[in-house]
């Protein structure tokens, strides 16, 4: 019998440090979409708050627990992110391999974000715990902002190579304009 | 030259640069234009058309004359401003279009030749040998006739592209600017102020005004400082704003690096500014008058010179005269006159002016000519009709002033004529939430744009629902601005207007005379306006004279449009990050380093990549491999990565009625355990796609799209399920990055299988169209029995961290049984020998009848384009329709995108009755073999026909066939 081996998506290229932050990958325990069935939207709410204490987040949002972070992705659909989660009344799918998770952190990250993303990263725009699906590049991401200077950027499992090629230029930019000052 | 004790730049740090090959001496803070001019050189270049000598006419962005070239190899830019670029130690500068040397320049020659080379001459001249535009004339006058020339050499992508955002933009960092961002920071509004230059302060730094009696330089300096302390006010410096767009998103080029030796900084960044409200305020650009040879250089706009004395330190001349027809002119004689500077004379073209110096000074005269071959010594002037020679190395010259109104009419407004200033003002309301102010709106006086700048900022917080604070709006010079229009000068010779087009009054009557009455038509015949500069400086006054002209007033006869960009946007920095690796991302599968390692040449799938073969030792052509990969997968087994096809998992209790009307057949019938293969249509009848859907429970579905069109099919699903079906309950999403999905096909595809599976399949619980959950080493993974090559085939599917490691052991188990990794040549021909059809079949205008699918069309239910495929006319003989396509002769070549004609028809487009999809090398048939569409194609099956490639030259006879040649029974397949 054979043994598999798993290969995290950004294994090889991250980390990287660069223009006042740092991009790292994170591994969460599991990634599962959930979207309720008719109905049953409130139930769902209900069964993931007992089960990992998450509600069912709202349109840009994010709900976090120490056990999981639900994130919004799109009308009646979430990630949650934490332990895997199941309930009969709701489409649920197991992404934990569809996705590149990585983390910018550090002072300098929203200036780098400011390269790659349209969104208004300003903190009165876009506090903490709150989500965008947008760009990053030429890529769709689910961009959400961990802390005051933290961010996770996710993209396709199979982007991972150009995510980080396009963070990466981005920070080394941020960096060599802060040594022209 | 140099005068003490005035100026901005550094008298501390001195910098040298080059230029043309010369070491020239400067200080950090000058221009390469007032470097050049502190050390007496006039002389910058020579004009696009008669290689005129010319020196440098303004000290800004909206320079048309004083082009250089900087940098070498990769980093060259031509085309730069002198006046714009700042010096650094180091800095290679070279002038343009000039041959061997700016001082000897042969094409001078064109001069002399002038009265041949008026406006259109080329339309006029080059017309006939026909062909020789292309192959002579035109590579010609590109040669004679241009600016300065791109390196050849690909630029680094160093540039940057960004995203800001704020409640109020401010555009331009003059004392109505500043007094605007002031307002608004202290107000605790989100601001950017982008100005142009590298300092803040306008034409405070231009000018001696003083604000609360002292340097205006003084008040700029501390609101800079006052608005760098603040944490909500971004200021952008060498930032100039390109274009005003929809929804208060603003175009800004930024020089980041550009004044800096070579370092790891971007040398450029545009940006894409979003701001709730904007203010204008860039001021207004000083146009020149068009007397006779006003363009020697040497002959410089007024404002330009007092730039140079008070913001440089540089006097322009020894001996300055000054010539103008409104009152800013004299401040030019005042400040010249106070720094030592000899003032030749000033000329006032209006009658009733008077002066307050002690200069000589004409009143109600004008400058008719120039002389000096590389630079001015000597004026003309005609006061009373008396003419009078004056000795003068500088001319300064104003016209008067045109607001600087060009976003104003980037969203399709035009201007309106204010009579008083002799100038076009913006038309309020332009652009939604930009409001100009100040010298761009028409405001001259430094007290007023202050006022106007503090009033805008107030009005824009008010709309934003903040307070203003309590301003004190500082005291400063409040004279109105006199002036009386002179646009032309009544004398012998030729008056220049748009300086680096080398278009002068006369070339504008012309094109009156022949009736290029139309300002836009104007501009076209005379290339007036469309230098580098976009005819900032000249336009006005060109559109003065053609209203003259044509007998039209000014406003009727209205301006060209005003377009962004607003200064020239290299295409490095619009495009920065989008070469190479950055141009658009790149999908890798979880097996790509395992194919690479293997030497396989990957092919693009849309962004996936795949294999294309793997060589082997010993192989020199790609056929030799394809050939030996279609062996190991009708002779033993084979494994290919087929991930990148669309995943969609779709669950609910209505998942098959959904199913059923996004597919022309039925899904609600499938057994759970089971696979179908399904056809889509879009609402116009035609396929869209194709491909197989797994039922694993009673509610949960698993659709496979083609690679191409997998967001095209997730895009549709979403369509219908929120417009057309909103009432059925079900949900669906892509995970097709979620498994790393390997395709396993051939005689021994089971006995690889069963080597990885933890429980063994067998053909009764595992026939073909099966699916179902299966463990490789205790991992849950899905196994699909279906073929996309005509031999027994299985795919697996396991959570994509583990695609690595599976596609290496399944090859290795493969290569063991005789087998190996197949790429997309066999995967390819592999599905040609079986009839099975691609995107190269289904490209977008067939419908199911034309791929003989028409029976999948349920006539039982309704689905999205059943009634549109049933239009007459989408079904019937007429329609080509797929068939399969052999030579007669075997070797002989078939080409996809070929025609096909009737044996004895004449080769010609209208005889064509059809055309080759997809062709391969059938190793197995030991033949080529074709995919097509021909008109009635399924009743034609054994007619001999001729296949036609007119690009490539390729006849071939040809026979049409059934689609499928390998193995019509499907035994192999059902095994």
């Amino acid at each position: 019998m054979v043994k598999l081996v798993a290969k995290s998506p950004a294994a090889g290229l991250v980390p990287v440090e660069a223009g006042g932050c740092r991009l790292t990958e994170i591994a969460p325990e599991a990634i599962t979409w959930v979207s309720p069935f008719a109905g049953q939207s409130d139930t769902l709410s209900k069964a993931l708050s007992d089960a990992v204490g998450v509600a069912m987040p709202g349109p840009n949002e994010t709900q976090v627990s120490e056990r999981a972070r639900a994130i919004w992705v799109a009308r009646d659909q979430a990630l949650v992110m934490g332990p895997a989660f199941s309930f009969e009344g709701a489409a649920i799918a197991d992404q934990s391999d569809a996705w590149t998770v990585l983390s910018l952190e550090g002072e300098g990250a929203i200036e780098v974000l400011a390269r790659l993303t349209p969104v208004d990263l300003r903190a009165a725009v876009f506090p903490v715990n709150q989500t965008a699906r947008t760009l990053i590049g030429h890529m769709t991401t689910s961009l959400t902002r961990t802390g005051e200077s933290s961010w996770e950027i996710m993209v396709f499992r199979s982007m991972a190579l150009t995510a980080v090629h396009e963070l990466t230029r981005a920070m080394r930019g941020v960096e060599a304009r802060a040594a022209l000052a | 030259m140099r005068i003490e004790g005035k100026g901005l730049v550094d008298r501390s740090a001195p910098v040298r640069f080059s230029f043309d090959g010369q070491t020239i001496g400067g200080f950090t803070g000058d221009t390469v234009a007032s470097a050049l001019l502190a050390n007496g050189r006039r002389l910058m270049g020579r004009s696009f058309k008669y290689h005129r000598p010319r020196g440098v006419m303004t000290a800004g962005s909206d320079e048309p004359s004083a082009l250089i070239t900087t940098g070498t190899g990769a980093n060259q830019r031509p085309n730069e401003r002198a006046t714009v670029q700042e010096i650094f130690d180091g800095l290679d500068v070279r002038s343009q279009n000039a041959w061997p040397s700016l001082k000897w320049d042969v094409m001078e020659v064109n001069d002399l030749l002038s009265p041949f080379l008026a406006a259109g001459f080329y339309y006029k001249t080059f017309m006939w040998p026909r062909a020789f535009w292309e192959t002579v004339y035109e590579p010609f006058i590109r040669r004679a006739a241009g600016l300065g020339r791109l390196s050849g050499e690909n630029v680094e992508d160093r540039s940057e592209r960004a995203f800001a955002h704020c409640d109020l933009l401010v555009i331009g960092g003059g004392p109505a600017g500043l007094m605007a961002a002031l307002t608004a920071a202290r107000a605790g509004a989100d601001v950017i102020l982008a100005e142009e230059s590298a300092l803040f302060g306008g034409r405070l730094l231009s000018e001696t005004t003083e604000i609360d009696g002292h340097p205006g330089q003084a008040w700029a300096e501390a609101v800079r400082v006052e608005l760098s302390q603040m944490p909500n006010v971004r200021l952008m410096s060498r930032t100039t704003i390109t274009g005003a767009y929809d929804q208060g998103t603003y175009g800004a080029l930024e020089r980041v690096g550009l004044h800096t030796p070579e370092c790891d900084a971007p040398p450029e960044c545009f940006w894409r500014i979003a701001a709730k409200r904007a203010i204008l305020a860039c001021g207004a650009i000083e146009r020149s008058i068009a007397f006779p040879m006003n363009d020697r250089p040497g002959v410089m706009l007024a404002s330009a010179v007092r730039t140079y004395l008070n913001r440089f330190g540089v006097s322009p001349g020894k001996s300055v005269a000054i010539y103008g027809n409104n009152d800013d002119a004299h401040r030019t004689a005042a400040d010249l006159s106070a720094a030592g500077v000899s003032v030749a004379a000033v000329i006032d073209s209006r009658s009733d002016a008077s002066t307050t110096g002690n200069w000589p000074f004409f009143a109600g005269a004008d400058v008719i000519d120039t002389r000096g071959r590389l630079g001015l010594n000597q004026i003309t002037i005609r006061d009373q009709s008396v003419e009078r020679k004056i000795a003068a190395d500088c001319l300064a010259v104003s016209g008067g002033w045109n607001p600087a109104l060009h976003l104003t009419c980037h969203m399709n407004a035009r201007p309106e004529w204010k009579v008083n200033l002799a100038a076009f003002v913006p038309r309020p309301g332009a652009v939604p939430g930009l409001t100009a102010i100040g010298a761009a709106n028409g405001t001259f006086s430094t007290g007023a744009c202050m006022e106007a700048g503090a009033r805008a900022a107030a009005d824009g917080l008010a709309e934003l629902g903040m307070t203003e604070p309590e301003m004190t709006i500082p005291q400063a010079d409040d004279t109105p601005y006199a002036i009386s229009p002179k646009w032309a000068v009544d004398a012998k010779g030729r008056a220049w207007l748009d300086l680096q087009n080398d278009v002068t009054t006369k070339d504008i009557k012309l094109a009156a005379q022949e009736n290029y009455r139309s300002v836009e038509h104007m501009k076209r015949y005379t290339t007036q306006g469309m230098a580098t500069d976009q005819g900032k400086g000249s336009n006005v006054t060109a559109l003065a004279i053609l209203a003259d002209a044509t007998g039209r007033a000014i406003p009727e006869t209205g301006t060209t449009t005003f377009r962004p960009p607003y200064v020239p946007v290299t295409l490095s920095a619009l495009g920065a990050g989008a070469k190479g690796a950055g141009f658009a991302p790149q999908r890798f599968t979880t097996s790509h380093k395992a194919s690479t390692s293997r030497g396989a040449p990957m092919i693009e799938a849309g962004l996936w990549y795949r294999p294309s073969y793997h060589p082997a030792t010993g192989e020199t052509t790609w056929r030799e491999s394809c050939d030996r990969e279609v062996g190991y997968v009708r002779g033993a087994v084979g494994v290919c990565d087929v991930s990148t096809l669309g995943k969609i998992d779709i669950q609910g209790p209505d998942a098959g009625a959904f199913l059923d009307f996004v597919y022309t057949n039925t899904f609600s019938t499938l057994k759970p355990g089971r696979v179908r293969y399904g056809l889509m249509l879009r609402e116009d009848g035609h396929v869209m796609d194709d491909g197989t859907t797994a039922r694993f429970s009673d509610t949960h579905f698993v659709m496979t799209t083609t690679t191409a069109a997998a967001g095209q099919v997730m895009k549709h699903l979403d369509f219908v399920h929120q417009c057309l079906r909103p009432e059925q309950d079900v949900r669906f999403t892509s995970v097709t990055e979620q498994w790393a999905q390997f395709a396993v096909a051939g005689p021994r595809a089971r006995d690889l299988l069963d080597a990885f599976l933890d429980t063994p399949v067998d053909d009764v619980d595992w026939p073909f169209m099966s699916c179902g959950p299966v463990t490789v080493s205790g991992i849950d993974a899905r196994l699909f029995r279906i073929s996309f090559s005509g031999e027994r085939g299985y795919e697996l599917a396991v959570p994509a961290r583990y695609g690595d490691s599976l596609y290496r052991f399944l090859v290795a188990q493969a290569e063991a049984l005789g087998g190996g990794a197949y790429g997309m040549e066999a995967l390819n021909v592999l599905r040609i020998e079986k009839g099975f059809i691609t995107h190269s079949e289904i490209h977008g205008r067939v419908t199911a009848f034309d791929v003989g699918m028409d029976g999948m069309m349920s006539k039982k239910k309704d689905f999205v384009g059943k009634s549109a495929a049933a239009h007459p006319g989408l079904l019937g003989p007429e329609r080509e329709q797929l068939v399969g396509i052999r030579p007669v002769a075997p070797e002989e070549r078939l080409l996809a995108g070929a025609h096909i004609f009737a044996e004895n028809a004449p080769k010609k487009r209208d005889n064509s009755e059809g055309y080759m999809t997809s062709v391969a090398w059938s190793p197995t048939f030991g033949s080529y073999l074709g995919l097509g569409f021909i008109a009635n194609g399924r009743a034609r099956h054994g007619e001999q026909m001729r296949m036609v490639d007119h690009l490539r030259k390729v006849e071939t006879v040809i026979e049409i066939a059934d689609p499928m040649s390998f193995d019509p029974e499907g035994g192999r397949m059902r095994g």
